[in-house]
């Protein structure tokens, strides 16, 4: 059935380490991963609970193809009520450590309570227990992995943890596991920091051996991979660049949000671009990239791993820098780069170094900056403040920036609050390029229109992995739509979000569905679970995960006027490129969707959709 | 996860007799497995005579109603690619699944081959031997 069967509940009030069997009458309606632990969630914590409180819970969780033959099948999710937006959090990451978990024989791993001192959770297949963390308080991810490890005497064992910035309070805090993967939006990591767990750190050795069809479950698995290694992007064009492969597409198309949106085209976009990166660098001669990276069962392989100027300011005497390390991937680039106006390779590789090390979310703290930057040269912030002249395209202040939020000293804890907090306190709330407090990914929705409904109906705030529309209005996949009219999206932005609710509740990276539909994932599924996982009952999944999460984010306060966008994306044209002249057709898109998902006009779900859904 | 699932009917790494090992700070992942030696050091180093030769590919094999888990041939690898194993207190040790491999197999890549070991070179000699044979025809 591929499912281990088991959940572990710890609670960190108590001190307890507990097994119980998993809901499988859950299972089979949200399948794993991300709609699983979100089931538990929205059934165990009142919605509007302080997220930071000992009364949230927080969950990480594998699916059913999670460490198994499943192409990329080593995903995780780690689920709670997210800090940053106040809504549902649900971050995925790759790496090893989700088919760790799974191979120790665990489904999932729900924390509750609040721990009275710092204390890591030990998993060595059945065998689990919370223990002392004071000595790996205040260290960072890269230095807890390597502790624990040799604790453990197990080079093998695989953490996920949190470093300075979760301890911090930093509000998109992240969970990072593997050095360089990161469960990194919506401030999980935070969560985990204010119940004093540092880590989680799992050896297992038991593996996944009861799927439900095992001939048909490595033929299909096999013939799937075959169609991701013969994909234009799955087969080429991620492995060789990356997702920094859209760096100069999206920016060409006028669809690269710069200078705190200002902007919709970066001129320092080649600079910071995949190409740049496989270019040998002026100063050294040598590639910043130097090797692609696939995560567990992963044929892809769209990690970067980049090698830093050792000449360059940021890392002068700084030799734990120099090594390999995960290298830029598009958001990040565009984040720390566009979004601030800087086009020095070199300094995005160390802020982004600096948000694996200490676990941050390099979309929020870079499109913070940005925000920091416009309100210095409005004059609104000082350099005395900031600690430094912030102007927008400066690579020593996004530097310093980087340095002073990840370890919480001065400015830098305005800056860990987020955009929307930040700007509100200084009189600009405008200036958030954020929705429900989230700030956005690397496109502009006033290009790609699709996605301003996207972001502004996502449950967990703006977010490009929710409902990536971009995959038909740039790329063509799976049918091209145009990217600048509103017409058609709102039917497009739903299929998309239910779609990939199922791809990460399976287990599953949604890279894959740039070649893979649900069709192809159908049955892998119904090979490791059980013939009842039709296409059908696939969809029915999607949109039945998506509309708990909506749901549940009703509860906790959240209405229809929460669902819009900045000012800024609404109101101000798009000043150069295909796009110019336009706004985000948002207001024309919205009643539409509300009405194709089965709301009411104030967002709120229908009495027959949740009846027709199960909710 | 394709070899412990031939040995063991599971997907775990762990029970794999190919280990990939990941050198984080060069971004290197290197596999590393038995490389059937033919003067094989675990074969002679065994007191029980449970490692012998499967006539049909070469491999070593470890015969497991044999095998009493005293790790001597563990030793004597010099690779370190013959391994305890805790739970069944024997050693395990890639056997090449009786000429069907069931790594190369699962490989989407075609990065695992399995080929007769005489004529391990013919395809790249068959390769330089078309590009220089046509050379000549060219310039003639």
């Amino acid at each position: 059935m591929s499912w281990a069967g088991k959940v572990l509940r710890v609670n960190l009030t108590k001190g307890t380490v507990t097994s119980e069997p998993l809901k499988m009458d859950w299972a089979r309606a949200y399948l794993g991963s991300r709609g699983m632990a979100s089931k538990y969630l929205t059934e165990e914590i009142d919605a509007k609970v302080d997220p930071l409180s000992p009364e949230n819970k927080i969950i990480w969780a594998t699916g059913p193809l999670t460490g198994t033959m499943a192409s990329t099948g080593g995903r995780y999710t780690v689920v709670t009520k997210g800090p940053l937006t106040g809504a549902i959090a649900c971050s995925n990451s790759g790496g090893y450590w989700g088919a760790e978990l799974k191979f120790a024989g665990w489904d999932m791993v729900i924390f509750e309570g609040k721990s009275a001192k710092p204390v890591y959770l030990s998993i060595e297949d059945d065998k689990a227990e919370l223990r002392d963390a004071a000595h790996l308080w205040g260290k960072s991810v890269w230095q807890t992995e390597e502790i624990i490890k040799k604790q453990h005497q197990d080079p093998l064992t695989r953490v996920s943890s949190i470093g300075k910035a979760g301890e911090n309070g930093v509000l998109y805090a992240a969970v990072v596991n593997d050095l360089h993967r990161a469960a990194g939006r919506s401030g999980v990591g935070a969560v985990m920091g204010s119940k004093n767990l540092k880590a989680i750190a799992v050896r297992g050795t038991k593996g996944v051996g009861n799927i439900a069809n095992p001939k048909e479950f490595m033929r299909v698995t096999f013939e799937k991979k075959k169609i991701l290694a013969d994909n234009a992007v799955t087969g080429q064009g991620l492995p060789t660049y990356g997702t920094q492969v859209l760096m100069n597409v999206i920016n060409e198309m006028g669809a690269s949000p710069t200078r705190n949106h200002r902007d919709v085209q970066f001129e320092g976009a080649k600079d910071i671009s995949a190409e740049a990166m496989a270019t040998p660098r002026k100063t050294d001669g040598k590639k910043p990239l130097v090797t692609n990276q696939a995560c567990f069962g992963c044929t892809i392989a769209c990690g970067r791993i980049q090698k830093i100027d050792q000449g360059h300011f940021s890392v002068e005497n700084k030799p734990q820098y120099w090594g390999a390390s995960g290298g830029l991937e598009y958001e990040a680039a565009w984040a720390l780069g566009n979004a601030n106006g800087v086009n020095d390779l070199d300094a995005l590789q160390y802020a982004n170094m600096l948000c694996n090390e200490q676990g941050m979310d390099p979309i929020s703290f870079g499109a913070t900056i940005g925000a920091v930057m416009e309100l210095f040269e409005m004059g609104v912030l000082t350099k005395e403040q900031l600690g430094t002249d912030a102007p927008f395209g400066s690579a020593r202040a996004l530097v310093h920036f980087a340095e002073i939020t990840a370890n919480g000293e001065g400015f830098g804890k305005e800056i860990g609050m987020g955009s929307a907090r930040l700007t509100k306190k200084y009189g600009y709330p405008d200036l958030s390029m954020s929705v429900k407090g989230q700030e956005f990914p690397a496109y502009d929705s006033r290009a790609i229109q699709g996605m301003g409904l996207a972001y502004a109906t996502s449950n967990r705030g703006a977010c490009h992995l929710r409902g990536y529309t971009v995959a038909s209005e740039v790329l063509g996949i799976p049918v091209k739509t145009d990217p600048l009219v509103a017409e058609g999206k709102p039917e497009l932005v739903k299929a998309f979000q239910d779609a990939t609710a199922v791809f990460d509740s399976a287990g599953i990276c949604v890279f894959t569905s740039f070649a893979w539909g649900l069709a192809d994932v159908q049955p892998q599924l119904a090979a490791a679970c059980g013939d009842e996982f039709t296409l059908e009952k696939l969809n029915e999944i999607g949109e039945r995960v998506w509309n708990m999460e909506r749901d549940f984010n009703n509860r906790a306060g959240f209405t229809a006027k929460d669902d819009t966008l900045p000012k800024r994306l609404l109101t101000e044209p798009a000043k150069t490129g295909p796009a110019k002249g336009l706004v985000n057709k948002l207001p024309e898109m919205l009643p539409k969707y509300y009405e194709a998902r089965g709301w009411h006009a104030d967002g709120t779900l229908k009495a027959e959709t949740r009846a027709r859904l199960g909710l | 996860m394709a070899c412990s699932f031939e040995n063991y009917g599971v997907y775990a790494p762990s029970k794999s007799r190919i280990k990939v090992f990941d050198f984080h700070h060069t971004g290197r992942k290197v596999p590393y497995t038995c490389t059937q030696c033919d003067e094989a050091w675990c074969l002679h180093a065994c007191p029980v005579e449970a490692i012998t030769i499967d006539q049909m590919t070469g491999a070593k094999i470890v015969n497991e109603t044999t095998c009493v888990g005293c790790k001597v041939c563990t030793i004597a690898c010099p690779f370190g690619t013959v391994n305890y194993v805790q739970e069944t207190g024997k050693v395990q040790k890639c056997d090449l699944c009786g000429g069907e491999p069931a790594c190369a197999e699962a490989c989407p890549t075609g990065a695992i081959t399995y080929v007769d070991a005489n004529w391990t070179g013919l395809d790249k000699m068959s390769a330089w031997a078309e590009k220089l044979g046509n050379q000549n025809a060219a310039a003639a």
